[in-house]
């Protein structure tokens, strides 16, 4: 019985803490998130070198061949850090290949996508957003030549810096008829409006396709048969999306911590007052609580996958419950300095507004809890 | 990270089960209290399950952290009554004895509290000190062989059941420090000089009372620990913190009784959990029951490690008391105009139960420190927030 990390995961904790401390302050951040392209591609082929574009990509194919707990430290840092870059999309998408690929495919873009040549990127969701199957529209018409794609994808992440696109498409009449395809954007057809959000880390878009032919190879998995891979494609993001939370909600506890110390009014430092403190201490449960059901839900991705949807609802329903009235209130402990632009604890309210619905709101995963109940 | 068992803690967890099929005769299916079985008693004794983590030397059964969880998750999951009865003996007064008690002390006590002979009461807050509980008035002079002890306690739990207390009284008031000068003392509850008026509460209940002391003579025998050393003493007492497994597993199955209720609880014809606000609301327990269980294991894991814990248990206090207080109105909310009604009402639903726990909550609430208490041990403690 060990609900906790090894020692190797605190190493790579530590490591990835350092690198960003050093590489990727949030002056950084700052300067990073005014570019077009949203990331830094010196510092994304840096993280290449040290193989955490590739964690969860077997090493036969160039990766690491870790899981989704060490993944979960990755994302805890980064994080925190609000680190802006293509690493969830880009692991999602990797994630994708391995585990519904055939060998060719995997032997095309697992190599690619672990040095980071490739960027990858999944597009999951529609303009009508919704997280059952009927949600999947987006036509592909199969035949014995290849496949057709037209429609378009919505709120698809890092989709303007996206080389490689898993596309959730409509390719049969039931509901439940769903595939997976491969699309490069480079392809005849592919075109983007992406945009940055009101958490300028975060990039997100359309993604159309106007009659994009792609061949029979680039359907991943079996035809008709993916819709237990999308939803855990999307279950997957919900848990990294998750994890990146915790440590940003850490963080903004300690910015927001630090001041209540440093501030003094009243002829005290104001986290001596209830009215202060209280709150604080409220967020630090909070945060404790959906840490570890994130832990919880990211362990049963690689061990035990029937509990995944469950625990992974339990998780983001929890987090996106309450980050943002916990970016509210780190901001409001603040005062008026906290509403400046130039202070950094405004960074951290805008990720919990762009964490909420990303993945699935609230209200999609505590439905979600009840309609598993009983499924202990 | 895994949730395995070793190979000896999978054979002990056999035989915990291999006994409750064999002993436990009838389950408790009562989600709020406890009962108490003789026969049941008696066996979970010979086995040393009563006090397992207390060493053999003193008749525990000197299980390990592991088997400690392995045995309280087996017994609340097949519904068995609780081991032992004599509740704050077994929580906190006999780990205080087992560590500063003589061994004539021990020898008197402890077995009885194995035994569930009796019940103690704690003497702690005061009509003037309650979450400050070092600012305590009681006074104690010595004369002789005996302390005597003027002064009144308040909130006393289970005084008016209970056989002995182990009571907090200030010894010295030419103190520097309010932490100082606090001596602990074990008092026999029948002592000339002492006087018990129970409390009625608001659910109708006398579980708890005033206790007043007037001249009340206590041996100097009956001392536990040193002379001015008491607030030492309930320090170890309140930081033998029980896990929290057992109380998970009775929330979870609260949580089960609730959303049954709002499957047969009907507006406009429909169970009201398809109403969406209902839904959502009962996911939230459960998110927070199952961080409750979680949490509690990566403390267990620190514990494992032989890292000690700090103040991280008042986050599952707190959760445990916002959940207390939230289920049961919540499921007085959603009975609607029934919602009020207690036992022997005709529009009662389930014997008033739902009624009674809205209004039942502040013991457990308020027991074990109140929820703004917990808030400042973890904004103190653990971010190190200044003292108010």
């Amino acid at each position: 019985m060990n609900f906790g990390f090894t020692e190797e995961q605190e190493l790579l904790r530590n490591q990835i803490r350092k690198f960003l401390d050093t590489k990727c302050p949030l002056s950084e951040v700052r300067k990073i998130s005014k570019t077009k392209q949203g990331h830094s591609e010196a510092l994304w082929n840096e993280m290449a070198e040290l193989g955490w574009l590739g964690l969860l990509i077997p090493e036969q194919y160039g990766g690491v061949g870790l899981g989704w707990i060490d993944l979960v430290v990755l994302m805890e840092e980064t994080g925190r850090f609000l680190y802006p870059s293509p690493l969830i999309s880009h692991t999602l998408c990797a994630m994708a290949i391995v585990e519904n690929g055939n060998d060719a495919q995997k032997q095309k873009w697992l190599p690619e996508l672990a040095s980071g040549k490739v960027i990858g990127a999944v597009a999951l969701q529609e303009q009508e957003e919704r997280y059952d199957s009927i949600g999947v529209k987006l036509s592909a018409k199969v035949s014995a030549v290849g496949v057709s794609l037209s429609g378009s994808k919505h709120y698809v992440s890092d989709v303007a810096e996206a080389d490689l696109v898993v596309c959730a498409c409509r390719t049969g009449v039931s509901a439940d008829e769903v595939s997976l395809v491969l699309v490069e954007t480079q392809s005849q057809g592919v075109s983007n409006k992406a945009a940055v959000t009101m958490d300028a880390t975060k990039r997100e878009g359309v993604l159309t396709f106007d009659n994009v032919r792609v061949e029979l190879d680039a359907i991943l998995g079996e035809t008709n048969k993916a819709w237990p891979a999308i939803e855990r494609l999307n279950d997957c993001g919900a848990v990294a999306v998750t994890a990146e939370a915790v440590g940003a909600a850490e963080q903004a506890l300690k910015i927001t911590t630090d001041y209540a110390k440093e501030r003094i009014q009243f002829g005290n430092q104001i986290g001596k007052y209830q009215g202060v403190k209280h709150p604080l201490a409220k967020m630090y449960v909070d945060i404790e609580s959906f840490k570890s059901l994130s832990y919880f839900a990211a362990w049963n991705v690689d061990e035990s996958p029937e509990e995944l949807p469950r625990s992974v609802s339990l998780a983001k329903g929890y987090a996106a419950d309450i980050l943002p009235q916990l970016g509210i209130d780190c901001l409001g402990l603040h005062g008026a300095i906290g509403y400046t632009a130039e202070y950094d604890i405004q960074l951290y309210l805008k990720r919990t507004k762009w964490v909420r619905p990303k993945y699935g709101d609230a209200g999609y995963h505590f439905d979600r809890v009840i309609d598993l109940g009983g499924e202990k | 990270m895994d949730f395995d068992l070793s190979k000896e803690e999978l054979a002990f967890r056999d035989e915990v089960r291999d006994f409750i099929k064999e002993n436990l005769k009838q389950k408790v299916d009562n989600d709020f209290g406890v009962s108490f079985n003789q026969e049941w008693n008696d066996k979970v004794r010979e086995k040393r399950w009563v006090g397992f983590s207390w060493p053999e030397e003193v008749g525990g059964g000197g299980g390990s952290i592991m088997e400690q969880v392995i045995l309280k998750q087996e017994m609340a999951a097949a519904k068995a009554p609780s081991l032992g009865t004599c509740f704050m003996g077994l929580a906190w007064v006999g780990p205080s004895i087992i560590e500063y008690g003589t061994e004539d002390q021990k020898k008197r006590f402890i077995p009885d509290i194995l035994d569930s002979k009796y019940q103690w009461c704690t003497g702690y807050s005061e009509p003037n000190v309650g979450s400050d509980l070092a600012a305590l008035q009681t006074k104690a002079v010595r004369e002789g062989d005996d302390y005597v002890v003027n002064g009144q306690k308040i909130w006393t739990s289970l005084a008016p059941f209970a056989e002995w207390m182990i009571l907090l009284v200030r010894t010295d008031f030419q103190v520097e420090k309010k932490h100082e000068g606090i001596t602990c003392l074990l008092v026999h509850m029948k002592t000339p000089g002492l006087e018990v008026r129970p409390i009625e509460n608001m659910a109708g209940g006398s579980f708890f009372a005033e206790v007043f002391f007037t001249d009340m003579k206590v041996p100097v025998a009956n001392r536990l620990g040193q002379e001015g050393d008491g607030w030492r003493v309930t320090l170890t007492a309140l930081a033998n913190e029980r896990s929290s497994i057992a109380e998970v597993t009775q929330m979870e199955r609260r949580l089960e009784i609730l959303k049954a209720l709002a499957v047969k609880t009907k507006k406009y014809g429909k169970p009201v959990l398809e109403d969406a606000t209902v839904r959502r609301r009962i996911a939230r327990f459960e998110a927070k029951i199952e961080a409750m269980r979680l949490n509690g294991l990566r403390y267990l894991t620190k514990q494992l490690k032989g890292e000690p814990l700090s103040s991280e248990t008042s986050v599952n206090k707190l959760t445990r008391a916002e959940l207390e207080m939230d289920m049961g109105d919540f499921a007085v909310e959603i009975l609607g105009a029934a919602g009020p009604h207690m036992r022997g009402s005709e529009d009662t639903v389930d014997d008033g139960k739902w009624a009674f726990s809205a209004l039942n909550w502040p013991d457990v609430v308020i027991g074990g420190g109140t929820p703004n208490i917990q808030k400042n041990i973890i904004s103190e403690r653990i971010l190190g927030l200044p003292k108010d």
